[in-house]
């Protein structure tokens, strides 16, 4: 079932690469800096959550001396949850603002969803190499270990479109699942720990944090970036696993309403 | 290549009391279904050969779009069959799912993509589309900054841009000034000329008339008749104009054509002929020969006012002349069951080589929407030759003199 689905994609690759490169560029014409936007709204954020909190309110992570160390550590779980919240954001979406292309035209639905995350991913990137950078200058790139990074990237970005498809498809019939999402959002946000250290938390939650998929890999994340830590990989592969579950699901989903969904939209 | 066979096609849209009732029939798929089947399209059967060019007509709400949606494979049909062969490209309703954001070219390339082709093919094909839209510097502006008439120029430019097997248009050319609509059929018809299906909707009968070579009218989700699209648009007419007591009818005239009868029937038509100046019956006729059109009617119903017309039209329906009793000053007033009357039009048949049919219509004021007795489409056919005038060109003979200066 899913060859015919990687074969749409195949066959309109043409398609999915040329709206996102159109959608990059429709999101920065009419500016008068265009592209540069990309780079100076991460570079923005670097700088004011190093000034904020490594200057200003002098955080310091248990056993760390660099002023940096808490930037590394925020930006680490901060760039990648924005990765997936993009994703699911942008998913849970995506049918409905493409309405009047579904209604239309006759092409593989499926390249809406593709479409959306490579359009997260190389916003991402755009950041990420931002952060490289950073880490580059201030002297605390952790070498040739961050390339631990992509299979947990693979992972997060596998259980985002998953969720995303799962909820751009539900969100088509009822509109309740998008207000749902973007609350959820915030609570799972505050719920990973990405604005703080898991080992700050009482005892007591901590086996609660333990049942957030986002957790082991925020934590991941963090271990690399900040202290060049091989990630737990026994941490990682039951997300692996639900993500793989999500996908399977999403599909599935997909292929039994897509047809349904035009008479909604 | 090119053909397309529908069967049983139907489409029914579900309906749910609320969404409450939807969740609980998704969440528990047993038991009994927890909406209603709303049908939009019922028994649909038709071929199209390839190279054919068929017409669907119908009033709003008869299906037409929904039909085209389905062929053009954006919505999913509930039950049925159909088979395409070949590339169709179709225009849904207006802009081709054009992005406002998006400038005419990067939209123009998107629509190329998903029409299936290639980024070369569509290099190679744009300074085409360009010059088809017409649209000058606009293509490089964002589509929401476009006229409705520009975007279908773009989107006509673009979904024709490479001959399809199969072109589907849903009303959108009438969004065009008349200059871009005459290059369209124009290229329509070239098209037709490779062996393209054309499949169309429009409510513009000349559009249909000179296009198509079958007409299918729709009413109600289903298919009312199909045809010749003369004979189809005359049926529609009579449709349209029907009010609680008409009755429609259709009669195969002695030359094989088909008559359309409708009205309430209070009064109706006995005779029809078309007398020569020798007061023979005139199937052909020489141009400019005086001509006397005899009528015979009859009330069936007493009748407050009876107004007779008739209407002269060419072989592809273009009204030519018409006049009625009504707009010559000549009502009948005050008529009882079984009168009768005979009226006697003449004038010269200042008419162009070619077959023409006369309408006739009985009503009660000057137009036959308000109180239609009867309207009879095709009551007679005569054939006009030309033996005695110079040879000229169109439907109507004016009979032109000529001047010439020479300067030297």
């Amino acid at each position: 079932m899913n060859l015919t689905l990687t074969h749409a994609l195949w066959r309109y690759r043409g398609f999915i690469l040329g709206s996102v490169k159109r959608e990059f560029q429709a999101r920065y014409r009419n500016s008068l800096l265009g592209a540069a936007w990309t780079v100076l709204q991460p570079l923005a954020m670097i700088t004011v959550y190093t000034v904020v909190f490594a200057e200003l309110m002098r955080t310091r992570l248990p056993g760390m001396d660099s002023p940096y160390a808490y930037s590394i550590f925020l930006c680490a779980g901060l760039l990648t949850w924005g990765l997936f919240g993009e994703i699911l954001q942008r998913g849970q979406t995506v049918f409905l603002d493409n309405g009047n292309m579904i209604k239309k035209l006759n092409f593989p639905r499926i390249c809406l969803p593709a479409i959306t995350v490579i359009n997260a991913l190389v916003n991402f990137s755009i950041t990420f190499f931002i952060f490289l950078a950073f880490l580059a200058l201030t002297h605390t790139f952790p070498g040739w270990i961050i390339l631990y990074a992509l299979p947990i990237l693979l992972v997060q970005v596998a259980f985002a479109t998953g969720l995303g498809i799962i909820a751009g498809v539900l969100n088509v019939f009822f509109r309740d699942v998008g207000q749902f999402v973007n609350i959820l959002l915030q609570f799972w946000f505050w719920f990973t720990p990405i604005i703080y250290s898991a080992t700050t938390l009482p005892a007591a939650v901590r086996p609660w944090m333990d049942l957030n998929p986002m957790a082991p890999l925020a934590q991941a994340y963090q271990g690399i970036f900040l202290y060049g830590q091989t990630p737990h990989w026994g941490t990682i592969w039951p997300v692996a696993v639900l993500a793989l579950a999500l996908c399977m699901i999403a599909l599935l989903l997909f292929r039994r309403r897509s047809g349904e969904m035009v008479d909604e939209l | 290549m090119g053909d397309i066979r529908v069967s049983g096609l139907g489409k029914a849209y579900k309906q749910y009391p609320g969404q409450w009732s939807r969740l609980a029939e998704w969440i528990v798929p047993v038991g009994n279904p927890r909406h209603i089947e709303h049908w939009v399209l019922r028994d649909i059967d038709f071929h199209l050969r390839a190279g054919e060019a068929v017409g669907i007509v119908g009033a709003n709400g008869a299906g037409k779009s929904t039909l085209l949606k389905i062929l053009a494979g954006t919505v999913r049909p509930s039950c049925g069959k159909i088979e395409i062969g070949g590339r169709v490209a179709a225009m849904l309703e207006l802009g081709m799912g054009f992005h406002p954001d998006f400038t005419g070219r990067q939209n123009a390339v998107m629509g190329g993509q998903l029409l299936g082709l290639s980024l070369e093919d569509i290099a190679r094909l744009m300074p085409q589309i360009e010059a088809f839209a017409e649209i000058g510097e606009y293509i490089d502006q964002p589509v929401r900054t476009y006229s409705s008439g520009m975007q279908m120029r773009l989107a006509f430019s673009v979904a024709t841009a490479q001959r399809p097997d199969i072109l589907i248009v849903d009303e959108a050319l009438s969004v065009g000034d008349s200059y871009f609509q005459h290059k369209s059929f124009e290229r329509i018809r070239a098209f037709r000329r490779e062996g393209t299906t054309l499949l169309i909707v429009s409510h513009d009968r000349y559009a249909i008339q000179t296009v198509c070579d079958r007409a299918i009218l729709m009413e109600a989700g289903r298919i009312r008749m199909q045809g010749d699209p003369i004979e189809v648009l005359d049926y529609y007419n009579a449709l349209m104009a029907e009010h609680n007591h008409q009755r429609i009818r259709q009669e195969v005239l002695p030359d094989g054509r088909l008559t359309t009868i409708s009205g309430t029937s209070e009064a109706s038509i006995v005779d029809v002929r078309l007398l020569n100046q020798h007061d023979r019956s005139a199937d052909t006729v020489e141009v400019g020969e005086p001509l006397r059109l005899l009528v015979r009617i009859r009330a069936n119903s007493a009748l407050p006012r009876l107004v007779l017309g008739f209407l002269i039209k060419d072989r592809l329906g273009q009204a030519i002349y018409g006049i009625n009793t009504h707009r010559l000053e000549q009502p009948l007033v005050h008529l009882a069951a079984g009168d009768e009357a005979t009226y006697c039009f003449s004038f010269p048949a200042r008419l162009g080589k070619g077959s023409y049919s006369v309408s006739l219509s009985l009503s009660r004021e000057d137009s036959h929407i308000d109180k239609n007795y009867e309207w009879r489409d095709n009551a007679l056919i005569f054939h006009v030759f030309n033996t005695g005038k110079e040879d000229f060109v169109g439907t109507s003979w004016l009979g032109a003199n000529v001047i010439v200066t020479r300067h030297s």
